[in-house]
């Protein structure tokens, strides 16, 4: 018998992964989850129902006996007409048979470049508060993550002077993401300038996720990829889920210098193989007829802003006019709670759910994220409930 | 926001749910309720916004009336082709809708009645018999799936997360 070498409390996790936070707020989540008739603000996706347009050319792709592998990099003709689309939208040109790949949404694309470019010990710099994956993305390849933080009084920009003191020999990237999840900030185009420059002059990659770009309120400008010097250092990660209302469908896409998509390409050709080929087909009938559905929720988007932020605003937290995505994310310390407090609070007494600010790492303290991809008339209950709840505190 | 495209979004705001109410279409366009009233009633008078009406499931209503679409071919006139006999047909108070339309036929008409007979001797007997009527062909609408942008009937609730980052 081997019996006498097993270890009943042998930890098998591997210490990397066993030193990853939990995710602050799965508790609070599976609390959300749990209850019953609960007004949720706290949703990261689009209220819509994927356009109709869309999901009949999926069933038309699975009518067809379309259900095999594609090629690793993606459907060529879907690689194209990506290309084609951020050419046209973003100002930067890629050559879709060897600078671009589509991927299962931007958190494999994601995954991927980490993979593809971090040795242990190396640095990514990226801005709090952020989407909860990007630490845990660059730990996972055994490289570390700095967190710049970014504030409510600069839109959530992030200073490139901020940038410059956290570099160091080791640094090698510089992870963006704007319009910004949770914060919904944004960069003009002399923040993006100035981070470009830094870029080049530190000799940066720079990996900007703008997976919330089409849901931009105003004037839109330019990628940084599209800067002076930025093309050749810059993946630019993009996708489906927000724009087009797609998130189930999970594609995303990358475009970059050839030897990086080689490389992502490795990595997702020994780990994905390709993204789901009917969901790849439906993804290019968003590029060439989506457009109208796509303006449409943007349209909706921008007003629902408009009322949250002005009832917000009303009830005495301070919340800036984002200018992109479709959060909000008001400052709550004038109540006297803490971002958990206050999300726990609401929950418990109104049955509301936010997500505390505090989710987005620890520079979000004092915030909330409030989603207004959810029906007005839930918007508006959300909002009574939350000033009855400021109200009785 | 120019007053024109000011206009232009109450506009669509109500076609999306007249009950909107003034104080929201300000908050959505980042203008003030009296600002809109203002506008709503200029349209109001103007003639640009005719009337508002709800949109029914008439199954859970319990609306019982029969509905028809009538198509009607008609013959246009040297001074103002096919407006008289479109005209004339709208007075009906049974009639809910007059379009002119390209095709086989003229002018698409809906017209309404408590009963199959009812309005078939509407038909028959006072819409076919104008001036300038040349042929009529009957519809019953048998049931309604979607009207001015809206199922009739809901989706079916599935799993969705009430909570994600």
């Amino acid at each position: 018998m081997s019996d006498s070498k097993s270890r009943p409390d042998r930890n098998w996790v591997a210490k990397h992964i066993a030193g990853l936070p939990r995710s602050g707020i799965r508790d609070f989540f599976e609390l959300v989850n749990s209850r019953d008739g609960v007004i949720s603000l706290g949703i990261g996706e689009p209220d819509f129902v994927t356009p109709w347009g869309i999901r009949e050319a999926t069933i038309y792709a699975l009518d067809k006996g379309h259900t095999s592998y594609t090629s690793n990099l993606g459907l060529l003709s879907l690689r194209r007409e990506c290309c084609r689309y951020v050419g046209r939208e973003f100002g930067v040109d890629y050559d879709p048979v060897g600078e671009c790949i589509i991927t299962v949404g931007v958190s494999e694309g994601l995954d991927l470049i980490m993979r593809a470019i971090l040795d242990p010990g190396d640095e990514v710099i990226y801005h709090e508060p952020s989407y909860v994956s990007y630490a845990p993305s660059v730990a996972m390849t055994h490289a570390i993550p700095v967190a710049v933080t970014t504030e409510a009084e600069n839109g959530f920009a992030v200073r490139a002077e901020d940038v410059e003191k956290r570099i160091t020999p080791r640094t090698k990237a510089l992870l963006l993401n704007y319009p910004n999840n949770p914060t919904g900030g944004n960069l003009s185009h002399a923040q993006k300038a100035a981070l470009a420059r830094l870029a080049v002059e530190r000799d940066l990659l720079v990996i900007t996720d703008e997976i919330y770009s089409e849901l931009t309120y105003g004037e839109r400008t330019q990628s940084i990829a599209a800067f002076p010097g930025m093309r050749e250092r810059t993946v630019f990660l993009h996708g489906f889920s927000k724009a087009f209302a797609m998130t189930g469908y999970r594609i995303g896409y990358a475009c970059g210098p050839r030897p990086l998509i080689e490389a992502m390409m490795k990595v997702h050709q020994y780990s994905m193989l390709c993204a789901c080929g009917f969901a790849q087909e439906a993804a290019l009938e968003a590029l060439r007829n989506g457009a109208r559905d796509r303006e449409a929720m943007r349209g909706e988007y921008e007003q629902r802003r408009n009322v949250i932020v002005r009832r917000l605003n009303g009830m005495g937290l301070s919340c800036n006019l984002p200018e992109g995505a479709f959060y909000v994310f008001p400052r709550i310390a004038a109540t006297g709670l803490s971002a958990q407090e206050f999300a726990m609070g609401l929950l418990e007494h109104k049955n509301v759910a936010v997500v505390p600010g505090t989710a987005f790492g620890a520079a979000g303290e004092g915030h909330v994220r409030c989603a207004y991809a959810a029906s007005m008339a839930d918007i508006e209950t959300a909002m009574s409930r939350m000033r009855e709840f400021i109200d009785e505190l | 926001m120019t007053n024109e495209d000011l206009k232009k979004a109450v506009i669509g705001l109500l076609q999306k749910n007249a009950r909107i109410g003034e104080s929201e279409i300000a908050d959505r366009l980042r203008s003030d309720p009296e600002t809109v009233a203002r506008l709503i009633r200029e349209m109001e008078g103007d003639g640009t916004i005719i009337g508002y009406h709800a949109l029914v499931n008439d199954e859970l209503a319990g609306n019982g009336e029969v509905r028809a679409l009538i198509e009607v071919q008609v013959l246009p006139e040297r001074d103002g082709g096919f407006d008289r006999v479109a005209r004339a047909i709208g007075r009906f108070r049974e009639v809910c809708s007059v379009y002119l339309v390209s095709g086989q036929y003229d002018l698409r008409v809906e017209v309404t009645g408590e009963t199959l007979q009812q309005v078939a001797l509407f038909v028959a007997s006072r819409l076919a018999p104008i001036d300038g009527v040349q042929a009529t062909a009957t519809h019953f609408m048998l049931k309604k799936y979607k009207e001015s942008g809206f199922s009739v009937e809901k989706d079916e609730d599935y799993e969705r997360l009430k909570v994600s980052p």
